[in-house]
């Protein structure tokens, strides 16, 4: 692309140090993703889960956006898989293996996703083969600047999400609670 | 660092998402891998916000909409499915089969009974 880089980018047979860490975390965080999709035992899978998603916030600190790191800590790590995890009890989940996790479509689905695979990273990889990111400088991403674009320039779509939030919790509830006997929707 | 690092990882989650989105037979464990998949959106978003030294930064107050939507996402979701497995005793997306066409061999009877039930 245009704005790409100055020639003083090393490329790949010298990677930087954070280029290694992202590689690494990015592995973690990939094979945690795979087991969490793959294995039998369903409170496993909730709890690899939580792996893929604190690697994910490791990543973004890598990015040099902090806020979101923490935001995905707090939300998804504390509070997402939690709700997962009470969900599963709440629906009297197997502790243990239970063989019928997979549906019978898994070749269809692993085809299509493996598909989905290939044709992604190859258009990724064609486009942004000669693309640097400028990690230095300023951090883009600390709760200095994410506070400051946020209540200076979104704040319409902000207000909007916090009537969408109270909508759903709104619908949560009235989903949740339970009917009288008798009376059934 | 090199976008491409932070791109194909995204692409790679997505479709991990995508997997177990089509594979998962328990509700919960599709939610589960819809939320891979938005993960993997935001970290989309963050890497070319971070790449493009966006002045508005919208992509990073995307991804915290995103993520905002996502807790909303679940909570319906969950709530639904916890409605769905109160009536039907099963979470399954395969066996709730209500609006299915039959099949060519004609119904099962546990699925008659289930529309007898519905009818009522």
């Amino acid at each position: 692309m245009i704005l790409a880089a100055p020639p003083t980018h090393p490329g790949f047979l010298s990677p930087t140090g954070v280029e290694i860490a992202f590689l690494l975390v990015g592995l973690v965080t990939l094979g945690a993703a795979v087991v969490s999709v793959t294995t039998k035992q369903l409170v496993h899978a909730a709890l690899w889960l939580v792996v893929a998603l604190g690697g994910l916030a490791v990543e973004y600190l890598l990015l040099t956006a902090e806020f979101i790191a923490w935001v995905q800590v707090l939300i998804y790590v504390g509070s997402v898989v939690v709700l997962l995890l009470f969900g599963l009890m709440l629906t009297k989940a197997p502790i243990g293996r239970s063989p019928d996790a997979d549906s019978g479509n898994r070749p269809v689905a692993l085809a299509v996703a493996a598909a989905a695979a290939a044709a992604l990273v190859w258009v990724v990889w064609d486009a942004f083969r000669k693309t640097w990111i400028e990690l230095d400088g300023p951090a883009q991403g600390s709760t200095d600047v994410t506070g400051e674009t946020l209540f200076r320039h979104w704040v319409l779509p902000f207000e909007a999400l916090s009537v969408l939030l109270l909508a759903a919790l709104v619908g949560a509830i009235v989903l949740s609670r339970k009917k009288p006997e008798g009376e059934r929707d | 660092m090199h976008l491409a690092y932070p791109a194909v990882l995204a692409a790679l989650l997505f479709c991990v998402g995508l997997y177990g989105v089509l594979a998962r037979r328990n509700a919960i464990l599709v939610l589960m891998s819809v939320e891979l998949m938005l993960n993997a959106v935001n970290l989309n978003l963050v890497a070319f916000d971070v790449w493009l030294r966006d002045a508005l930064h919208a992509g990073q107050a995307l991804t915290l909409f995103t993520i905002a939507i996502a807790a909303a996402e679940i909570g319906i979701g969950l709530a639904i499915v916890l409605m769905v497995y109160r009536n039907r005793g099963t979470s399954d997306v395969d066996r709730l089969r209500d609006t299915a066409e039959p099949a060519e061999s004609g119904a099962t009877p546990e699925s008659t009974d289930e529309k007898a039930e519905a009818a009522a």
